[in-house]
């Protein structure tokens, strides 16, 4: 089994796709050049932009089983409806309507368990794909893209997991951002989480919600403060109270975010940089060395 | 024909409730009679689905036009379906009874 990092943070914009490129490039470039990336925010996936000469190898349509009701079936006995936890499905029994809203569904199937009149059937909707890439670094890129208009994240996040290979060493998550149910999803089954945060105000309120989250997860952390020097010191404070490690700091650089923005990250990599990396990568490194270890250090 | 009108509470005086899925009570004026009944949202606190819900109770009180501040796109698509007239009304601190008695005029 690889080790799993995810890369996440509470507020968006704050570097999550620039640190997790970047971690694959350094881990194989120092580590091991066993790394996949995964691009976990299957609503708008963009690590790829960053690998402009990446070859699709496999895609493959990711579907969600939603049911539909066969009217000549049914008794409209509206045993689905109390099965249902989502209100996804409407019986009216007095005008004989029995149908299922699939922007509702959660694909539970627990309305062809309730059902005894063989009424409910359960067919195919695409909620999107998931796309590898040879990106000629490590193990190369996985993403997931889901469709527009569904409200499938959490799904579509299980089902890209799923489909990765499991012979990498280090697998990245490039998470969603926010603190909801993808996020979760996103970092349920990973081995540590590097949260990026920002500086300021806004980007510490979301950091401490997601601290939170991963308390009450059980996940050991660290920080990345990417663009360093904005804002103020009561993000420094925050960590040193709650004793949180401090992986990295990227400072803030109107260049770097150009070169980010023209999808130039991975080239001539200035020096600061790369001294910034190979530290976080040594920190990197110490969990993979316990990890594939004993169980000498509990995290 | 029946009408039904979203309510705060379970009284006439009642302030008019300006959401169809999440609001609290639906009054129910029957305009052959002049009565009015009223009854309980029992998912106004649902997690999702509350309008697809609200809409199929409407359905079932076999209401022909309903009035409220708004309709969601799913509670919308529904009644469609069944041909339900739907009314919105914007102003500001109405009660439920000011609303029926411009329906009996």
């Amino acid at each position: 089994m690889p080790l799993k990092i995810a890369v996440a943070s509470g507020k968006g914009g704050t570097g999550k796709t620039t640190v997790s490129v970047n971690l694959q490039h350094f881990i194989a470039s120092y580590m091991t050049p066993e790394v996949l990336l995964v691009d976990c925010d299957v609503e708008e996936p963009n690590d790829r932009i960053f690998f402009p000469d990446s070859r699709l190898q496999i895609s493959e349509v990711v579907n969600q089983m939603v049911p539909e009701i066969d009217t000549e079936k049914c008794i409209f006995c509206r045993e689905c409806v109390e099965y249902c936890e989502f209100n996804a499905i409407v019986v009216i029994p007095p005008v004989k309507y029995a149908e299922v809203n699939a922007s509702l569904c959660h694909s539970c199937g627990a309305c062809s368990v309730a059902c005894q009149d063989g009424a409910v059937i359960e067919k195919r909707h695409p909620i999107g794909q998931i796309n590898c890439f040879e990106t000629g670094l490590g193990h190369g890129l996985a993403e997931g893209v889901l469709k527009i208009g569904s409200p499938m994240q959490t799904m579509m996040i299980k089902e890209l997991k799923k489909s990765v290979k499991n012979n990498a060493d280090i697998v990245i998550y490039d998470s969603p951002p926010g603190t909801s149910c993808p996020v979760v999803e996103t970092v349920s089954d990973v081995d540590y989480v590097v949260l990026v945060a920002e500086p300021t105000p806004f980007g510490l309120h979301d950091l401490i919600l997601m601290v939170e989250l991963l308390v009450d997860l059980d996940k050991p952390l660290g920080v990345v403060i990417n663009k360093a020097g904005l804002g103020n010191n009561d993000i420094y404070e925050f960590l040193k109270e709650q004793n949180i490690e401090i992986l990295a700091e990227i400072p803030f650089d109107k260049d770097y975010a150009s070169r980010y923005a023209s999808g130039n990250l991975l080239n001539d990599i200035d020096v600061q940089t790369k001294g910034i990396y190979r530290n976080l990568i040594k920190k990197v490194e110490s969990r993979y060395l316990q990890y594939e270890g004993s169980n000498y250090f509990k995290w | 024909m029946k009408t039904l009108i979203t309510s705060t509470e379970d009284k006439l005086n009642a302030a008019f409730d300006k959401r169809f899925g999440r609001a609290a009570w639906f009054c129910v004026l029957d305009e052959s009679t002049g009565e009015t009944a009223f009854y309980p949202n029992e998912n106004i606190n649902a997690t999702g689905g509350a309008g697809t819900k609200a809409a199929e109770k409407v359905v079932e009180l076999g209401v022909g036009k309903i009035i409220s501040g708004d309709f969601g796109p799913k509670a919308k698509e529904l009644l469609n379906k069944f041909n339900i007239q739907m009314v919105i009304i914007e102003e500001e601190d109405l009660s439920v009874k000011e609303i029926v008695e411009r329906i009996k005029k």
